[in-house]
């Protein structure tokens, strides 16, 4: 179903030297570089507020919902820079984003939510096969098609997150904490899906708390602190590493997860009134 | 009974025209957040658009009506364009007043343009009546009714089957995660005007064509089109369905207050309080029931 890019010389996602301001004001990246190559599934860590959705926000063009903006850096998907396109025109490229929190459309069945992300495409046969792909890949979807997504429980909420963002055949897959709030049993799912779709040659940027699921399924990670990326390496290598597991692997989650729950609820911002 | 029929006829034309208004009211409100007073100015100068292309142009009627729809999407869009689209991230209260202030402008727009019109657009039907036994109803309010159920219709199967309904609908939910599936919201918004500018120019050409009670052309449509704002609130705001159910509750319940005022009202009720029962009406549903019918029934921070 997925695509593999003709050109490997150059990395899937290339950032460099990233800076992000909000506001004018408000710096909170600070020269961030980051590869995400076809096939691969990387691991961006980092504590709240440490800047890991405003990355996947300069990716997708999404800044100015936030009134924010990159002051400097480069932003290449397959060796061609996407950095200042609006977000439709980026997910034409192939590049898909799983927001923070789900975002799915309360209001609409299942298969209206899928059918929406597919917006961009316009070959009907592709878009029949990548849907019983989909279907494949989360049977519980499959079962639930004419419901109303917004009665889902949590972890099919994510499900059909996730399968809304395959719809657009993606070559490039952002996911920004798939597994928050959700039981081991269902993180593990995820984590199984996540692996089964960059099998299929799609690149993956996987933004998580969860450092040691994150990094289980991560060929390789990044640390992100402050704004600034202070480790890299394999995730193996990151796994094993004691400071690492002293800041990422040992808190709890619990005050966190209700500060998400709040989150949530901005969700209807709008732009335009 | 002949009364009854007659005033449920002339009360369902009217109805179905504050309908296809409050549809404009809705699709707009569910894109953007604003309840657009706009929409009555389009049908003010939707009305005189259609007077415009029959009387001075000479086309028929319905050639005008299709020219007056095409006329009301551009003039919605090219408003929104203009006007609304500056005004992105300005508090509400702000863009309501912008709104309003795009209403009051057209008053004066109007009478400059068209200084001493008809006293209605004619139409084929002029004043003939359908007789079913005693009860005698004009053709113009039954083409009202027919009109407003087709484009209604097919307002309908476009926003339930289509992909640009979904996207409509998806983008009410929430514009970002709207745009991350690469819908165009904007292009949204301007579809939304689009159409918000097309029901408002079907609505004004009816009511300048004396469908329902007589009302005639004139800049006082605009007065009669913000009563769609009441079959807005009692609908519920944000729904399609809701605008019909409410336009039609209100303009039938218009009618027949007028049409049995004397018979029933007291004494101290002066004739023409048929015409404040939707703003009464209004009121009433905010004070029990905020969110109307069918309205979403969102948590009130107070
Ligand atoms: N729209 C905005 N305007 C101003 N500052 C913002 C805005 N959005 C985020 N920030 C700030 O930018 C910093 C990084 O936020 P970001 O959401 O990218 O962090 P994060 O790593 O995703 O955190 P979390 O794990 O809580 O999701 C935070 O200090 C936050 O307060
Ligand atoms: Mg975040």
């Amino acid at each position: 179903m997925l695509r593999v890019g003709e050109d490997s010389a150059a990395p899937l996602l290339a950032v460099r030297n990233l800076e992000v301001v909000y506001g004018g004001a408000i710096t909170v990246l600070r020269g961030v570089s980051l590869d995400v190559s076809r096939g691969a599934v990387v691991a961006l860590l980092g504590a709240n507020g440490a800047g890991k959705t405003t990355l996947l926000r300069a990716v997708s063009g999404l800044l100015s919902v936030h009134a924010g903006r990159v002051e400097r850096g480069t932003i290449e998907l397959d060796g061609e820079s996407i950095l200042g396109e609006p977000t439709p025109d980026i997910v034409r490229r192939g590049l898909a984003q799983v927001m923070e929190g789900r975002r799915i459309f309360a209001e609409l069945s299942v298969d209206e939510n899928l059918r929406a992300g597919a917006f961009t495409r316009r070959d009907s046969d592709g878009i029949r096969d990548t849907h019983a792909h989909v279907l494949e890949m989360f049977p519980v979807l499959a079962k639930r098609l004419r419901d109303v997504a917004g009665y889902l429980s949590g972890g099919e909420q994510q499900m059909l997150a996730m399968g809304r963002a395959l719809m657009a055949n993606p070559r490039l897959l952002l996911l920004d904490e798939p597994s928050l709030g959700l039981a081991p049993l269902i993180q593990q799912q995820i984590r199984g899906i996540v692996a089964a779709i960059a099998a299929e040659g799609v690149g993956v940027l996987l933004v998580e708390q969860n450092a040691m699921l994150a990094l289980s399924v991560a060929s390789w990670g990044y640390v992100l602190e402050g704004g600034q990326v202070v480790r890299e390496g394999a995730g193996q290598e990151l796994l094993d590493d004691e400071e690492i597991r002293a800041a990422y692997l040992g808190t709890g989650e619990h005050g966190r997860r209700s500060f998400k729950d709040l989150k949530t609820y901005r969700r209807r911002r709008r732009w335009s009134g | 009974m002949t009364k009854f029929f007659q005033l449920l006829a002339s009360g369902l034309a009217l109805g179905a025209i504050y309908a296809l208004v409050c549809l404009g009211f809705v699709v707009i409100y569910r894109a953007t957040g604003v309840i657009n007073f706009a929409q009555a100015g389009l049908v003010v100068l939707g009305a005189f658009m259609v007077y415009n292309a029959t009387f001075t142009w000479g086309l028929s009627f319905w050639l005008a009506l299709l020219v007056g729809m095409l006329f009301g999407a551009a003039l919605g869009i090219i408003i929104e364009r203009l006007v609304l689209r500056q005004m992105v991230r300005q508090p509400l209260h702000a863009i309501l007043l912008v709104t309003v202030g795009v209403l009051l402008l057209v008053e004066p727009i109007v009478t400059t343009i068209w200084r001493s019109p008809q006293p209605s657009i004619d139409t084929p039907f002029e004043l003939d009546k359908l007789e079913i036994g005693d009860v005698r109803i004009l053709q113009i309010s039954i083409a009202a009714i027919v009109i407003a159920a087709i484009v209604l219709a097919a307002f309908f199967l476009f926003f339930r089957y289509t992909k640009y309904g979904v996207a409509m609908r998806a983008t009410a939910v929430d514009q970002e995660a709207a745009l991350m599936q690469g819908i165009n919201v904007n292009g949204i918004i301007a579809l939304s005007w689009a159409i918000a500018g097309v029901v408002a120019v079907l609505g004004g050409a009816m009511l300048g064509a004396n469908a329902g009670p007589k009302t005639g052309l004139g800049v006082g449509i605009g007065i009669i089109a913000l009563k769609a704002l009441p079959a807005m609130v009692l609908g519920g705001l944000d729904s399609p369905g809701g605008a019909v159910v409410g336009g039609l509750v209100i303009g039938v319940a218009e009618v027949l207050a007028g049409g049995y005022y004397a018979e029933f009202a007291p004494a101290w009720l002066k004739p023409g309080f048929h015409q404040v029962l939707p703003w009464i009406v209004m009121l009433v549903v905010l004070l029990v029931r905020p969110y109307g019918l069918f309205g979403t029934k969102k948590v009130q921070r107070l």
